[in-house]
């Protein structure tokens, strides 16, 4: 399903490389958790595949079900079926979030030549979503993530995500500032899309997350590259001994 | 201060150009003459003067040298939407009753201005011309001064109860041709109205004067082509009274709208809001002045500009606060944003204030789009352009909301989306 060859990543602005030839190939219905210290490139790459400007890829590739994602404006990864659930998910005052995701669910239908969603149709899938994820109806109402608590705004992409029911789901840090109840709430999310089709890229700084999303593989990122790969046990392994490890030598 | 003798000569062209206004009784004639010498004394504006720092007045003046009478009936579209109104229309500057609704419900009577100044009609008397003088006092505003001395055409409303229905004034222009436009607005104590208007006049002046108690509203649109656009509001506001004022402009070369506003009785408010939608050339200038002479009212300027092309959006924003004028309450934000390289807005807020138990306030913001915004919407399958429009109606919205009638707020959303979808990002 993606497929990243020997991709290499600089900062626009500055002569930084960032990603120095990273390689993933992930298949239908499976997870693949990416692990790795801070400044290791995880979310570089993160928004390297969903389009995000600053970046320059320097050399490699990466395509989804073979079309050349690089090539693609944000929108059409998205109607790809590519998705990002943010790190940080971005407060834009005055758009409603009801509004913001029809939106953003028709442009997609649009732009795949699908038919449109009804006002009612909509409202019942998402209230139906919202429901699974506890998220409250003021909340709906409210505009897209304003006032939301780090909780929230971390259900909120994930209740996008199952609105929109991408086939590729990238989740960067979807864990952090979770307590354990809000986590397990969003895992379950999660585990609620893995219909053996659906493929994720789970971004995580810990090993904790890994306990209620099972990975089927566990890749270690270290100074912009794969380092390791394995099985879920690879995860309580680096939780074991940390990154200090990995750090690349001194050259 | 006297004028120079190259202000007063333009002055004196200015004069020239427009047609001497035909039989009016005595006291309408000495209006006209105390406004011809405003004017003369002040001289015309030039571009060196510093309330025209941003814009030049030579584009708003030279349009006036064509006057072009006609019968022609044109259409429109009204750019109000499902709001209910009554219509009086202007065609190239003159009103004609032969399209324009039954201008009497309850509340109100109506006359033009050449019947009025040709009687003794007590309150247009006390007011043609006086509020434009009074609002001459701390700066010159010679192209009002000019329509006081020429206007012959207007409409004199004498508000004297609840007004359930909007008056719409209507301005179409058929061909080229200047329009000059001066209407008389007195509105009763414990009386209101709301009056909307649409379309474009070359030189424009309403005196709105607004007794203990009374309301007034004001909604406008200036859209369509226009060489030049001079239009000044001059309002006095008596105790406890409300006035609300919105104009959405769309484009066009040359624009400039000031709103001069007096409060002179105690505990009453004024809200000065425009939302300004500019590509290619546009100029679009709101210049406001509030004097605060009275004690506990309360004052809102909210203008927001969004401009693209080589579009330039101007705010210039006063608030005056006399001594004496305790617990006054002045605000004040300009906001524009810059969708490319090529637009530009200006600012000049100014306080002015001589009592010591007052909340005043200003604030303005340049910027584009918020590019972290931008990229989450695109993220989510929204194509750029439509997160755009998205971000700009989130942007604009704080104008809209300042109307304080969802159906005309909903009316100007409207067209602000379909300016979004339609601009061009270009020069041109």
């Amino acid at each position: 399903m993606l497929q990243i060859k020997n991709l290499h990543v600089k900062l626009e602005e500055e002569d930084k490389f960032i990603l120095k030839g990273v390689d993933l190939t992930v298949e239908p219905g499976t997870v693949h958790a990416i692990m790795g210290p801070n400044g290791s490139g995880k979310s570089t790459l993160s928004y390297v595949l969903t389009g995000r400007d600053g970046y320059e890829v320097t050399q490699g590739s990466a395509t989804l079900d073979g079309d050349d994602l690089l090539a693609m404006d944000p929108e059409d990864r998205a109607a790809h079926g590519l998705f990002l659930a943010f790190q940080y998910p971005v407060e834009i005052p005055g758009v409603g979030n009801m509004t913001f995701l029809r939106t953003a669910m028709n442009a997609q239908r649009k732009a795949r030549g699908e038919p449109l969603i009804s006002a009612p149709e909509f409202l019942k899938l998402v209230r139906a979503q919202a429901k699974a994820l506890k998220i409250d109806a003021e909340m709906l109402k409210r505009p897209v993530n304003v006032g939301f608590s780090g909780g929230e705004k971390k259900r909120n992409e994930i209740l996008q995500m199952a609105v929109l029911q991408p086939r590729m789901c990238i989740l960067d840090e979807t864990d952090s500032g979770l307590d354990v109840d809000a986590m397990k709430l969003v895992a379950e999310g999660v585990n609620a899309l893995r219909d053996g089709k659906r493929a994720f890229v789970v971004i995580t700084h810990y090993q904790r997350l890994l306990d209620h999303i099972v990975p089927d593989f566990v890749h270690v990122m270290s100074g912009g590259r794969i380092v390791e790969s394995g099985g879920p046990e690879l995860a309580l392994k680096v939780e074991a001994e940390g990154y200090a490890h990995l750090q690349e030598p001194v050259a | 201060m006297m004028a120079s003798d190259a202000k007063r000569k333009a002055a004196e062209a200015l004069l020239h150009v427009l047609p001497l206004p035909g039989r009016e009784a005595g006291w309408a004639r000495e209006a006209r003459a105390a406004a011809r010498t405003r004017l003369l004394e002040a001289g015309a504006p030039f571009r060196r003067d510093e309330y025209w720092k941003y814009t030049d007045p030579a584009g708003l003046t030279a349009p006036l040298a064509v006057v072009d009478p006609t019968d022609a009936r044109p259409d429109f579209e009204n750019p109000f939407g499902e709001v209910h109104s009554r219509l009086a229309r202007f065609v190239n500057g003159r009103y004609r009753a032969d399209l324009s609704d039954d201008l009497d419900p309850v509340g109100l009577s109506v006359a033009t201005l050449s019947e009025t100044l040709s009687h003794d009609l007590g309150f247009a008397r006390d007011l043609f011309g006086r509020l434009e003088a009074a609002g001459q006092e701390k700066v010159a505003r010679p192209l009002a001064a000019l329509n006081t001395a020429c206007a012959t055409e207007g409409l004199v409303l004498h508000v004297t109860g609840a007004v359930a229905e909007p008056l719409h004034l209507r301005y179409d222009q058929v061909g080229t041709g200047a329009s000059l436009l001066h209407h008389l607005i007195r509105v009763e104590s414990g009386a209101s109205i709301m009056v909307l208007e649409s379309g474009n006049v070359t030189n424009q002046v309403l005196e709105v004067d607004i007794a203990d108690g009374a309301s007034f509203q004001h909604v406008r649109i200036q859209q369509g082509k226009r060489a030049g656009s001079a239009n000044h509001i001059f309002v006095r506001l008596g105790a406890e009274a409300r006035f609300k004022t919105f104009t959405l402009t769309i484009d066009g070369e040359m624009t400039r709208n000031e709103v001069v506003l007096a409060f002179t009785g105690d505990d009453a408010s004024g809200h000065i809001a425009g939302a300004v939608l500019g590509q290619g050339d546009s100029h679009i200038d709101n210049t406001v002045f509030v004097t605060h002479g009275s004690e506990g009212c309360e004052s809102r300027q909210v203008f927001k500009n969004v401009l693209t092309g080589k579009a330039h959006g101007i705010f210039q924003g006063k608030i005056f606060v006399r001594q004496g004028a305790q617990k006054t309450d002045g605000y004040q934000i300009s906001q524009a944003v810059l969708l490319g390289e090529g637009p530009q807005f200006s600012v000049k807020p100014e306080l002015e204030i001589y009592a010591d138990d007052v909340k005043c306030s200003h604030g303005s913001t340049t910027g584009r789009l918020d590019e972290t915004a931008m990229f989450y919407l695109r993220s989510r399958g929204v194509p750029e352009r439509q997160a755009e429009a998205m971000l700009v109606a989130a942007f604009a919205d704080a104008a809209f909301e300042e109307i304080g009638d969802e159906g005309l707020a909903d009316a100007m959303r409207a067209h602000a989306a379909r300016w979004m979808a339609e601009r061009s990002d270009g020069d041109g």
